[in-house]
């Protein structure tokens, strides 16, 4: 009874934090119910996190940059755009994947600073210069596939990147071998890190949450990064999408969360003069992280153009409101300085199981576009609530 | 006996680890002045937040009764409707709205449900002249002095048909001409029937105007005061607060030697292009390792744009003049390249461009010293707890923990966090802009002890303060500022509270 009281108060006190994983966890039943178990097969759960995983990336740089009061509407067609290039620089220069997708990268982070510049050193507010953006990048990627339409990419290494898997190594039990280490290790270093920094907490006398609580909670998610190996071991294991996605994660979360740059980013956000008079470097802040948004979008466009592997003259649409949309459910606040990037991963993929689920059961593009509005509606009027109530 | 206009009866309030209100008991009489005072973090602001419904009913435990009726307040709108009306600790007025604007919004002038711009000019003027401001009801807020926009807030109350005033801690940014006016005009209220409850800090008006005084200690009523029987006095009122006797307001200062100088000004200008006028107009000022100089002078004298001006100027003033630091002269580009320099400047307006409120205690302390608990850009969060734990027992930082965050501390130890982020970056020259603004008697006391302190290891210190008793109390050197101008410099000990006003009203 008692563990019932706590758990109900905890979750009160930390709404933010934990109502993604809430909703993402109905979301899942429910739509696993209304398919017959189709929602929760392996094959369309790895399906899904694929579909996911180009905005989830882009959804991580948004969430910085909505961290430090900015926005950027332009990540969609720069990712069309220099998807379009990488395409080009395949096929009709025939370099090697290895210096394409640096060049790429490198190209998103010079467009990223060129806002940057727009923003932090003229002052133009960042949506109106990321719109014009969004303009500029929109006729680019209509003039460089101008003359060919789709540039189908045939290149193996880069395509597997949108659709690839990674090595089994052994199956066992026809499971994915090398996916289940994977997981397992995960959920080792989860586990240590949990325990360390509750252990470090106590040290400092900080709050900690009873010994029953954060049992129940670290075998808990244990279960459900556990059930989400095996499902996905059960097709084809992990595929480099997620690995990617992964790996994008633990950079950024270890930047904010463990670096100078990461608390600086959050001292901007929260405020901006307060920032400015403690020393702080606002506009470089402001660059680093509007480089940073595009460099992912550059990536953003390498996995969607091998994810279809070709480049088509209306990639990107609509992938920053996708971005943006992420980012809120994933409980950044639009005040700035609140919001995490493992909250963006969350919101992503609670996007990408609406769209993927109501695909399943057959409910019309019309009514899809009027549900995600009205989670993404949902989401931010959770975020003024709480931030309300906060006070 | 005349009536209460209000009883709270058995309040409690607990927050997430703090208990900041336990089983309160506060009675006020209809048409007197009633004062809150109490130690940072006592529960003062809270008890009237718990009052106007700032925290809905439910949210706490015990009864309001108001003109005898028990009241459920849900939102502010319904305190407001029962006549009750709060002006916070940080004004709340929209800076580019002209007056008359302000001072009906949320409560417009109608008529047939649009807005009657005519009408609301014209009643604004008579509420004007209720609050004894002469300016015109066009004039934006933002050219208003501190002063005068606390009588807008005062204005905007009236225009609400208030019967219970609730001010909480008005004259904290004002200087003593702004105080004793508005303090007048609270005395004028009460002659109009109104009742008015008034947080503060500043004895000294708490004795000039109250008819009781009721003293919070660790969210409990310790007592109240009563003027009619004799009971208010500093002494008592100090002794009831901190539970103890406090013989001296400042401590005593060691003897001390000053070395060479340290900071230099000469002929030291900063143009606002913003404002298109020099803010700071031909300044020299000097400052002696080991010395405290004091910066007086009025609301809008200049003394903070003085101070920004030196500290890398963030504002962007165009300058002129040298600025010599040990004798060498330095030319600023950034805050950072100031504080590399051994500069810290502790900002007057701690909410609105010193401290991080969406953040813990801890990141606030290390966030103008990253560099001293991290090591190649990665943060070492082990230095970084202990650096917070030293200063919270320190300087008596009130909190539930260092994890807690800044947003949610009392006025008092929000400054204590913000002053504490400065003495981390371990400067040279700390300027202390209204350093104990809305503190305590208690905690102003320890604040000057810490600069004490610091100053016998050889740190030099510039003050800025409204406050005459502590720019006389503490520096060794004054600086008075008026128009931008530094109008005299004076030593201490020939100085009087008489001789400054007279430089700074020149
Ligand atoms: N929203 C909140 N969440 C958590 N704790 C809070 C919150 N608001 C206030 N507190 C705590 O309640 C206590 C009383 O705070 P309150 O603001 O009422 O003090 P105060 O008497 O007004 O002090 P000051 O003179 O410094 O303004 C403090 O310990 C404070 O940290
Ligand atoms: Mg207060």
């Amino acid at each position: 009874m008692k563990l019932v009281n706590e758990a109900k108060m905890l979750i009160k006190e930390n709404i933010r934090d934990y109502g993604m994983f809430i909703a993402l966890f109905f979301i899942m039943i429910v739509f696993n119910l209304l398919t017959d178990g189709m929602f929760m097969s392996s094959r369309n759960i790895s399906n899904m996190l694929d579909s996911a995983g180009y905005i989830a990336v882009l959804a991580v740089g948004m969430t910085l940059v909505i961290v430090i009061r900015h926005i950027d509407l332009s990540v969609g067609y720069i990712a069309g755009f220099l998807g379009a290039v990488s395409a080009i620089l395949l096929m009709q220069y025939e370099l090697s994947v290895f210096i394409v997708i640096p060049i790429i990268l490198l190209l998103g982070i010079l467009i990223g600073f060129f806002n940057g510049f727009l923003i932090a050193q003229l002052g133009i507010p960042a949506f109106v210069a990321t719109l014009a953006g969004m303009l500029v990048f929109r006729g680019a990627l209509l003039q460089v596939t101008a003359g060919t339409g789709t540039i189908i990419v045939q290149n193996d290494f880069f395509n597997a990147i949108g659709n690839g898997f990674i090595p089994s190594l052994a199956k066992i039990n026809d499971l994915h071998l090398l996916t289940l280490l994977i997981g397992f290790v995960t959920i080792l270093f989860f586990s240590y890190g949990e325990i360390k920094t509750r252990s470090d907490k106590k040290k400092y006398n900080f709050d900690v949450v009873s010994t029953g609580i954060f049992l129940l909670k670290m075998v808990f998610l244990s279960l459900i990064i556990g059930y989400i190996t095996i499902i996905l071991a059960g097709y084809n294991g992990f595929s480099w999408t997620v690995i990617i996605v992964l790996l994008v994660t633990m950079i950024y979360h270890f930047i904010t969360s463990k670096t100078v740059l990461g608390r600086q980013i959050y001292a901007v956000g929260s405020n901006p003069e307060a920032a400015h008079l403690s020393g702080i470097n606002v506009k470089k802040v402001t660059f680093m992280v509007m480089g940073s948004m595009s460099m992912l979008a550059a990536l953003s466009g390498i996995m969607y153009t091998s994810r279809l592997q070709s480049a088509t003259t209306t990639a990107g649409m609509l992938f920053e409101l996708d971005a943006i949309a992420a980012a809120y459910v994933g409980g950044v606040s639009s005040a700035g300085g609140v919001g995490k990037v493992t909250g963006a991963i969350i919101g992503a993929i609670v996007m990408a199981s609406l769209t993927n689920g109501m695909n399943l059961m057959g409910v019309g593009i019309s009514y899809q576009y009027m549900i995600r509005g009205g989670v993404l509606a949902g989401a931010v009027i959770f975020d003024v609530m709480t931030r309300k109530r906060g006070k | 006996m005349a009536e209460n206009i209000l009883e709270m009866h058995n309040i409690t309030k607990e927050f997430p680890g703090v208990k900041a209100l336990d089983n309160v008991t506060f009675q006020v009489e209809k048409g007197e002045i009633h004062c809150l005072v109490g130690e940072n973090g006592a529960g003062k602001s809270t008890l009237m937040k718990v009052l106007s419904g700032v925290y809905p009913y439910g949210e706490y435990e015990g009864d309001i009764v108001l003109d005898g009726k028990v009241q459920q307040f849900n939102t502010i709108n319904d305190s407001e409707r029962a006549g009750i009306a709060i002006i916070y600790q940080e004004l709340a007025l929209f800076p580019d709205l002209p007056v008359y604007e302000n001072i009906y919004i949320g409560n417009e002038v109608k008529t047939g449900g649009i807005i009657n711009w005519n009408q609301t000019i014209i009643k604004s003027k008579e509420m004007l002249k209720k609050v004894n401001l002469k300016v015109k009801p066009e004039t934006l807020i933002k050219d208003l002095g501190v002063g005068k926009q606390q009588l807008i807030e005062i204005a905007k109350a009236l225009s609400k048909d208030v019967q219970l005033l609730i001010l909480d801690e008005p004259t904290a940014a004002l200087n003593e001409d702004d105080s004793a006016n508005l303090l007048e005009l609270i005395k004028a209220l009460k002659n109009q029937g109104i009742t008015c409850i008034m947080i503060t800090h500043k004895l000294k008006e708490v004795v000039t105007i109250s008819d009781k005084v009721t003293v919070l200690r660790d969210g409990q009523t310790i007592c109240t005061l009563d003027a009619s029987k004799g009971e208010v006095n500093e002494r008592t009122i100090i002794k009831h607060m901190v539970g103890r006797e406090l013989s001296d307001i400042f401590p005593k200062r060691p003897e001390n030697h000053f070395g060479e100088t340290i900071l230099e000004l000469k002929d030291w200008s900063a143009y606002d292009q913003q404002l298109g006028r020099f803010v700071v107009k031909k300044a020299d000022i000097n400052l002696k390792k080991g010395e405290i100089i004091g910066l007086a002078g009025l609301m809008g004298s200049g003394r903070t744009e003085l101070a920004l001006s030196m500290f890398g100027n963030p504002r962007s003033y165009k300058l002129k003049g040298t600025l010599l630091l040990n004798n060498e002269e330095k030319n600023f580009r950034h805050t950072s390249d100031a504080i590399k320099e051994g500069i810290a400047y502790v900002t007057e307006d701690r909410k609105g461009n010193g401290l991080f409120l969406t953040q813990n205690i801890t990141n606030n302390i290390t966030a103008a010293n990253l560099k001293g608990v991290s090591s190649k850009g990665i943060l070492n969060s082990n230095e970084e707890v202990t650096v917070a734990e030293s200063y919270k027992n320190s300087i008596h930082i009130k909190s539930s923990s260092i994890d807690q965050l800044v947003g949610k501390l009392s006025g008092g130890n929000q400054q204590k966090v913000s002053i504490s982020k400065w003495l981390f970056s371990s400067p040279d020259i700390l300027i202390l802009d209204e350093p104990t603004r809305g503190i305590d008697v208690g905690a102003k006391f320890e604040i000057y002890t810490v600069m004490n302190e610091l100053i016998s290891r050889g740190m030099s210190i510039i003050m800025i303060s409204s406050e005459l008793g502590e720019i006389l109390g503490m520096s060794d050197r004054i600086y008075v500022m008026a128009e931008g101008e530094i109008k005299g410099e004076v030593k201490a000990q020939e100085a009087n509270q008489e001789s400054i006003m007279e430089l700074a009203t020149q």
